[in-house]
């Protein structure tokens, strides 16, 4: 079964926000919250790179080991989805985080902070696949339908890529040897690392609070 | 002409070639690079924060990759629930140990039956504000510390999401009264708290615990370990007050790693200071015979005063005798 990832080449990226922009409209995100982003690094300077960063679907995701209620779990596919009917808005797993992808509404005056949002992958949630309520909690559910996540199809230079990683490392790998140069998949050594840390739950196995969504 | 043709067509070329020469400068192909596609390095050694600019309107998204991530997550899982079991279990033990060697310390010559004012109303406010309101986040801090190995299995997902939400919202809300009531115990205790020189006597026989026959040191309105935990719940409730109101509004003074550190500071201090209160409760409670009438009643039994602040007791004793119509002595019948 494939392993989904996502690969974004930062040698084509040409910060566009196309993604974040389908991203948005995609889920109806709300204001505030930005399940996807570009970094732009070395702004202006010989060097510069822009890089598409989202959820990256860890093999061990450090958001589901801090979280005080365990609402995480993975799907058959890797995706890491969490569940919003547990989850009590506590921030820990954006402290944990090495992408930065939890995003929280603001939910009082005091920036207490609402049920935590993140990329699905276009995979919905633990809700039954293409309901009013699984749309309303985590947007689409692209993958049930046989489809990609938007974000990478919509990309205009194809530097994002979504789909199963051995695919996504093969495509970028013959690229790089094509033109010769290539900084590498970032973030793939943090999230599917070599130290891979124990593989607290791996692929196919699911959280024990939630069931697997059927993707 | 077609010679003119081609050297025109040659030099447009050079020409409009020329700003993408300059733009690869940076992107060269790399003559070392390698040319099988097995060699091609997938993976980075990403070690150090990356940050860089974003276009959206928050800044801390900047941050593109945080190893420091990694730490937190041992400290979160593992580190804080080492170190906060084994300060408040070992504390437990402790006393539980100390209870079955020593028993109740009680009262030399038993009650007298009269009664001097120890703690007045507004004491006594302030002592149960920050009491009650550190009690109440101590245990929902147990709770989302300790909940899910502890509390999962034994309620389940959705009644323990139920509980820790609940807990969230006490904990936040209950910092208002602790820190009403930390200043206040401040202001009212801390003229009475500042070291002396008769607190290395008390220090050094242990408050007469390790003296003979069990003779306790003289000490005045507060002893040297009363004065411990106040100078312990000062600090301790200030460094747990601010680190608490800055995670309460994330990312308002400081980024992701001075969030992470915040919550190691919160999380350590908070461990440290429920051992001493658990230590602080048992010697007012089943520790020390009429010990609790101080916070409870306000009024402790004169022979209690005698034993544990002579030189308190005296100094109530006198005032009393000079403005005679003032007492501070109450009868009340023999029990």
């Amino acid at each position: 079964m494939a392993r989904m990832k996502f690969l974004c080449d930062a040698e084509r990226c040409i910060e566009c926000n196309a993604c974040v922009t389908a991203c948005k409209n995609e889920h109806d995100v709300p204001w505030g919250i930005n399940r996807r982003r570009v970094v732009t690094l070395n702004d202006g300077k010989p060097g510069e790179r822009s890089i598409s960063m989202a959820c990256m679907h860890c093999n061990d995701p450090p958001c589901a080991a801090v979280c005080p209620v365990d609402c995480f779990y993975q799907t058959a596919d890797g995706v890491v989805l969490h569940s919003k009917d547990l989850c009590i808005g506590c921030g820990y797993c954006f402290y944990a985080c090495p992408f930065g992808a939890p995003q929280y509404p603001q939910a009082t005056n005091f920036g207490g902070r609402g049920k935590m949002d993140k990329c699905t992958f276009c995979a919905g949630g633990p809700e039954a696949d293409n309901t009013p309520e699984e749309y309303q909690k985590y947007g689409a559910n692209r993958l049930a339908e046989g489809k990609l996540p938007l974000c990478a199809e919509m990309c205009s230079t194809r530097a994002l890529m979504a789909g199963d990683g051995d695919v996504l490392a093969d495509i970028y790998r013959e690229r790089a040897v094509r033109r010769g140069y290539g900084s590498g998949a970032w973030g793939w050594s943090t999230a599917y690392g070599r130290e891979d840390r124990g593989r607290a739950f791996g692929p196919g196995r699911s959280g024990a609070g939630v069931g697997t969504s059927g993707s | 002409m077609t010679r003119h043709l081609r050297h025109i067509l040659v030099l447009m070329v050079l020409l409009l070639a020329a700003p993408a020469v300059q733009a690869q400068l940076y992107q060269t192909p790399n003559p070392n690079f390698p040319t099988a596609k097995d060699q091609v390095q997938l993976y980075q050694n990403l070690d150090d924060q990356i940050t860089g600019r974003v276009s959206i309107p928050d800044n801390k998204l900047g941050v593109l990759v945080q190893p420091e991530g990694r730490e937190w997550r041992e400290f979160r899982t593992s580190t804080l629930r080492i170190i906060a079991g084994a300060v408040i279990l070992g504390m437990t033990a402790l006393l539980a140990i100390f209870y079955l060697i020593r028993g109740t310390i009680r009262i030399h010559g038993g009650r007298s039956g009269r009664t001097v004012l120890r703690f007045n109303g507004i004491d006594r406010f302030a002592h149960w504000t920050t009491a009650v309101s550190f009690l109440i986040m101590a245990i929902t801090g147990l709770i989302v510390t300790f909940g899910r190995p502890l509390l999962i299995p034994l309620l389940g997902h959705p009644a323990f999401t139920t509980l820790a939400e609940g807990s969230k919202y006490l904990h936040n809300f209950f910092s208002v009264p602790f820190v009403f009531g930390l200043l206040l115990v401040f202001v009212l205790w801390v003229r009475d708290n500042i070291p002396e020189r008769a607190d290395l006597v008390w220090l050094k026989t242990m408050g007469g615990l390790l003296g003979k026959g069990g003779e306790h040191p003289e000490a005045g309105r507060f002893n040297a370990g009363q004065k411990g935990i106040f100078w312990a719940v000062v600090f301790g409730g200030v460094a747990l007050a601010i680190s608490g109101f800055l995670l309460m509004l994330p990312f308002s003074v400081t980024g992701i790693s001075g969030m992470q550190i915040l919550h190691v500071v919160h999380g350590v201090v908070a461990a440290l200071l429920i051992a001493v209160i658990i230590a602080h409760i048992y010697i007012g409670s089943i520790g020390m015979e009429g010990a609790f009438d101080a916070m409870g009643r306000g009024e402790v039994d004169e022979n209690w005063a005698r034993d544990h602040h002579r030189r308190w007791y005296e100094e109530q004793a006198r005032t009393m005798r000079t403005n005679d119509g003032r007492p501070i002595h109450r009868h009340r019948a023999a029990e």
